[in-house]
């Protein structure tokens, strides 16, 4: 299993507040990767560091070997909690944008046998985060689940190399977020997928991870609480992804 | 049709006030009969006026029209394009952000004078004088609109390879056409009053220059109904702009689509 991400001694700071300090950190391949922590722990900091939203004070960032870019790219594919989906949009035409920014670097837009390629396609991975009969409503139309699936087929039809979740079933009432765990895990299996995933729900985050990060404070001064950033308190490997997929047809503790 | 209910209380009001004051004075001026309004009006309609051979009332109202389209087409595509590029790029923002603020604090009116020294007194100085004072607000509007766009939607965008370009005609553009639809709405009531403002300082056909040009005379019989034939037209528009809007952006009309 080879190293996909790592960080080497990064830091955040604005000012003089320190957000994250001396995180050193290294993801597999094919790991799903759960991180949890209070609030004001950095978590979203780390994940704005990995998206390239913006690059570290001080240290390095590898993906793959090479240093990253502090850019957004379709190397890495997101599903925010909410406003992931563009609400002007088909399902389809949500799907299909990633695939025409690519080909259509001027109008954005695909047309003759290249639409029907990219349709296909899009088509296929909408029925495979279960929404192949929702293809033409609009997101309004749509339920939260619904929306999140559609947000996951739209990063996936991209192939990243990392799947970021930012608290992605957070607002899903606890059966939908059933499923969506479900969806989740079968995704990351079929399609060898590397997932970051922040939240904050524990159970969610045992359940479906092969490793828990704990970020919070090692060192607190009650003086200066600014000055003390969060690292890896707690790096838990859950089990083994050979052992998992080799496992019979998910039989998940899913009970909420 | 609830709604019809008011206006007809108004119109049986006026009549009723016309009548009495008639019934005192036949020969009152101020609040004209239905009659006598309908007769100056077909005179305006249907006969060409003898000094310049036109149809008085279709070439004012083509005029204004004319004047009122151009004005309000130009403060679109302004706005569009103008207000997009504020409302997406940061740079764009910080050097013409405080020069379309500036002009939009300028009250249009005060501009008028410079206008028709700069522009003459034709067409051109009364379709400024539109632009100037509903692009600036719907330039501004449109800004807003877009960079108000969740933060999520344009990082999702560029985590999809979208460039800057990309996000601001995939993502930002057709998110700015509904609201693009209802600032010229919003702009059209604006819109009518430097026109007959306009109108009523220098011109020579219009139907503001109609109104101050009758006025003279105390032609209430020709004010009313042209006052009312604005309101129609005003009301044509809004009503095509806000159906225009729901056929073809129904996404941004909620749960009806």
């Amino acid at each position: 299993m080879s190293t996909l991400l790592s960080l080497r001694d990064v830091w955040v700071e604005y000012g003089d507040r320190i957000i994250i300090e001396k995180l050193d950190l290294d993801i597999q391949a094919g790991a799903f990767v759960s991180i949890i922590g209070p609030s004001g722990a950095g978590k979203s900091s780390f994940l704005r560091l990995i998206l390239g939203q913006e690059a570290p004070t001080r240290g390095t960032i590898l993906l793959d070997g090479a240093p990253l870019i502090p850019e957004c790219g379709p190397d890495r594919g997101v599903v925010f909690q909410r406003y992931s989906v563009f609400p002007h949009l088909s399902a389809l035409r949500n799907t299909i944008l990633g695939m025409e920014c690519a080909q259509a670097p001027l109008t954005g837009r695909l047309f003759g046998a290249a639409r029907r390629a990219a349709k296909d396609e899009a088509a296929a991975m909408l029925t495979a985060v279960g929404l192949g009969d929702s293809m033409h409503l609009f997101p309004a139309q749509m339920s939260g689940g619904m929306q999140q699936r559609l947000a996951i087929a739209q990063a996936l039809v991209k192939r990243p190399r990392i799947l970021l979740l930012d608290e992605p079933f957070g607002a899903l009432d606890p059966g939908i977020r059933a499923d969506m765990h479900a969806l989740i895990r079968g995704l990351w299996r079929d399609y060898s997928l590397t997932i970051i995933m922040v939240t904050h729900d524990i159970r969610e985050a045992f359940t479906l991870g092969t490793r828990v990060l704990a970020l919070d404070k090692r060192r607190h001064d009650p003086h200066a609480p600014h000055r003390f950033g969060a690292t890896a308190v707690y790096d838990l490997p859950m089990r083994d992804r050979a052992e998992n997929s080799l496992g019979s047809e998910e039989v998940l503790p899913l009970t909420e | 049709m609830l709604g019809a209910l008011p206006i007809l209380v108004l119109a049986v009001l006026y009549i009723v006030m016309a009548a009495s004051r008639h019934a005192a004075n036949p020969a009152d001026k101020i609040l004209p009969l239905p009659g006598s309004m309908a007769q100056s009006m077909a005179a305006l309609i249907f006969q060409p006026d003898q000094l310049t051979g036109q149809l008085l009332f279709w070439a004012d109202t083509l005029a204004s029209l004319q004047r009122l389209g151009i004005g309000l087409g130009i403060s679109t595509v302004l706005a569009i394009v103008i207000g997009l590029a504020l409302g997406a790029l940061p740079p764009v923002r910080a050097i013409l952000g405080p020069l379309v603020t500036g002009i939009a604090v300028v009250p249009p009116i005060a501009l008028l004078p410079i206008l028709f020294i700069a522009l003459g007194l034709g067409e051109t100085a009364k379709v400024a004088l539109i632009v100037v004072g509903i692009a600036p607000v719907m330039v501004r509007d449109i800004a807003a609109h877009v960079a108000a766009l969740p933060r999520e939607q344009i990082i999702k965008a560029q985590t999809l390879g979208a460039s800057s370009w990309q996000v601001i005609i995939r993502v930002a553009l057709p998110q700015a056409m509904p609201r693009l639809l209802q600032a010229m709405r919003l702009s059209l009531g604006p819109a009518w009053v430097f026109l007959i403002s306009a109108e009523a300082i220098a011109s020579d056909v219009g139907l503001g220059y109609r109104i101050f040009l009758v006025r003279r005379y105390l032609s209430m019989d020709v004010i009313l109904p042209y006052v009312a034939w604005i309101a129609i037209l005003a009301i044509v528009m809004d009503v095509t702009l806000n159906v225009m809007s729901q056929r073809l952006f129904p996404w941004a009309h909620g749960e009806r689509h």
